[in-house]
């Protein structure tokens, strides 16, 4: 089976910085699979390497046989792979039903001059692009958020709503950046029992970044560790908690 | 009750002002000030489609309203004799000459963000200014800094009025559309709309082109409204007063858009009537005045983001 994602010595240099080393991965259909480390390890900078925020500087991205380093990061999203970032981006003065609308243009079949002239195709494509909007909403449950103003959602939602703007364009592959970054025990249970929901709903494959190792120990399947912007370890929970190059990038060496 | 139909209100609104002319209640002077409201209200809603919905800040607005005026002036004088359709064809290619430098324009400044697009486009509405000034050492009867005078006068109430009401409809049908959304999702966070599969590149420029193209149509109607045209008439300063219209108005609405424009012609004019002479230019002290005064108790502008019910249904 071929994987889904594949990265091949992926590199990044930020100046003299080498943020990303030589990274490689490959992500099965259907898997979920972590990648933890310390800060600045370099972890963000793989998921804006792979949604094409930032050009890598050697390397190969692969998504389902096909190379996508270069690609411009809307082409990225039109491909399948949909991501929500560390410090949710919402669009904050728009409505929750807009925010989605937006996800769902991509989909959306008409031109500017029917957008102009309001002809049958405007009505039909915008009916349509509402019922999907509003059928993903109700799936999670936010649809009588629908018309409020993101920005005054609480902050468990505006995540999840980032998530379910993230699955609005159907994509094979959703990356998650942090997701239960601020949250508090509840919240995180309650991210944690989202994210087996979308797995089983969507059947999509999902990357994951992660601090709360709770959240990754236990969902996970798979981590990849990362330190200094090299793999460290790779395995499941278990090996990759008692691999001694992660003890050491956690913890630092006995002397 | 019978429900109101959204096409009444333009209609008996046109009505009324046609009856006011016809009958002389509005001299000549102030048929002309409503077309000038007319004329700054396209133009505005132009500039709130690239600054208020895609966010993009630009100071060069009143070269592209020059653009517009010179072409289409450069063909209606140049045949005199050929009646409303050559008026017509000139908005046509005004147009199209507009979208076209806009687009050119557009293409490598668009990469800019705030600021730097800012001193981007007003270097743009220099050069154009500077175009215009010597623009007969090339055609002569573009009449360069000394002005050009004797175009055919074409504009009148109906003219503006109709053509504000088609760009009102247009910019709404725009914005309240899949392509609108997209160029607002650019001006709320250009690199998520990137990443729900938004090619900010192409909305950016359609949005800027559309704005222009806008401007372009104010400028035409302008040049044979006044049938004179002076390079000052559309230097920077004359960017700053859109600019000021729509951050008055409220970035992002049509309705405040269109309160804003009318209010500022109709301010401007009417301290001119109301003032004494002794302490008329102190009109241009109270008008300031009023803009901080606005400001600080509305800062999000007059209409904010909210529009008028008629402009939203369909």
């Amino acid at each position: 089976m071929t994987p889904v994602l594949e990265l091949k010595g992926l590199t990044k240099y930020f100046g003299g910085l080498k943020a990303v080393s030589n990274f490689d991965i490959k992500i099965e259909e259907g898997e979920l699979i972590g990648l933890i480390g310390p800060n600045g390890a370099g972890k963000t900078t793989i998921f804006n390497l792979i949604t094409g925020i930032y050009l890598p500087d050697d390397g190969n991205i692969i998504l389902s046989n096909e190379s996508i380093a270069g690609l411009k990061p809307y082409q990225i999203a039109q491909k399948g792979i949909s991501r929500t970032f560390q410090n949710i981006r919402l669009f904050n003065n728009l409505t929750v039903l807009d925010n989605v609308r937006i996800a769902c243009h991509m989909h959306a079949n008409y031109g500017l001059w029917s957008a102009i002239v309001r002809n049958r195709i405007f009505s039909r494509e915008e009916r349509t692009i509402e019922e999907k909007a509003r059928d993903i909403l109700s799936i999670f449950k936010l649809e009588s958020r629908a018309d409020e103003i993101s920005r005054n959602l609480p902050y468990g939602e505006q995540r999840k709503l980032e998530i379910v703007r993230a699955l609005a364009n159907k994509p094979k592959l959703l990356l998650l950046d942090e997701p239960a970054a601020g949250m508090n025990p509840q919240e995180v249970e309650k991210l944690m029992e989202l994210i087996h929901f979308i797995r089983e709903r969507f059947e999509l494959t999902i990357f994951l970044i992660e601090h709360q190792m709770k959240v990754v120990m236990s969902i996970c399947k798979r981590i990849a560790v990362m330190d200094f912007g090299e793999k460290i370890a790779e395995g499941s929970p278990k090996e990759v908690q008692n691999a001694p190059q992660v003890i050491e990038a956690y913890l630092g060496r006995e002397c | 009750m019978k429900k109101f139909s959204p096409i009444l209100l333009p209609i008996s609104l046109f009505i009324l002002l046609q009856t006011l002319i016809s009958s002389g209640v509005l001299n000549p002077y102030w048929q002309q000030i409503i077309q000038f409201a007319c004329i700054i209200t396209i133009s505005s809603l132009g500039l709130n489609l690239i600054y208020g919905y895609t966010g993009q800040f630009s100071l060069g607005h009143a070269a592209f309203y020059g653009i517009g005026a010179y072409t289409s002036a450069l063909i209606t004088k140049t045949f005199p004799h050929s009646g409303i359709l050559i008026f017509f064809a000139s908005l046509i290619i005004a147009i199209i000459i507009v979208a076209l430098v806009s687009f050119l324009i557009g293409l490598p400044i668009l990469r800019l963000k705030s600021d730097y697009l800012g001193i981007a486009t007003l270097g743009f509405g220099i050069i154009m200014k500077v175009i215009f000034d010597n623009a007969d050492a090339v055609i002569p009867r573009l009449g360069g800094s000394r002005g050009m005078g004797t175009i055919p006068k074409f504009t009148n109430f109906t003219w503006s009025f109709f053509v504000t009401i088609g760009t009102i409809l247009i910019i709404r049908n725009f914005v309240f559309s899949s392509l609108g959304r997209a160029c607002i999702s650019i001006r709320e966070d250009e690199i998520a709309s990137e990443c729900v599969g938004i090619n900010t590149t192409k909305y950016k420029t359609m949005g800027f082109v559309i704005g222009c193209v806008f401007a372009g149509v104010a400028g035409v109607l302008y040049a044979h409204l006044y049938t004179f045209l002076h390079p000052s008439n559309f230097d920077f300063l004359k960017s700053i007063d859109v600019l000021l219209i729509v951050v008055l108005g409220g970035l992002g609405s049509i309705s405040g858009t269109i309160i804003a424009a009318v209010g500022w012609t109709f301010l401007l004019e009417g301290l001119r009537v109301l003032l004494p002479p002794e302490i008329l230019d102190w009109r241009l002290v109270i008008y300031p005045l009023l803009l901080i005064v606005v400001m600080i108790l509305r800062p999000k502008g007059l209409g904010g983001s909210i529009e008028f019910k008629f402009l939203k249904s369909g």
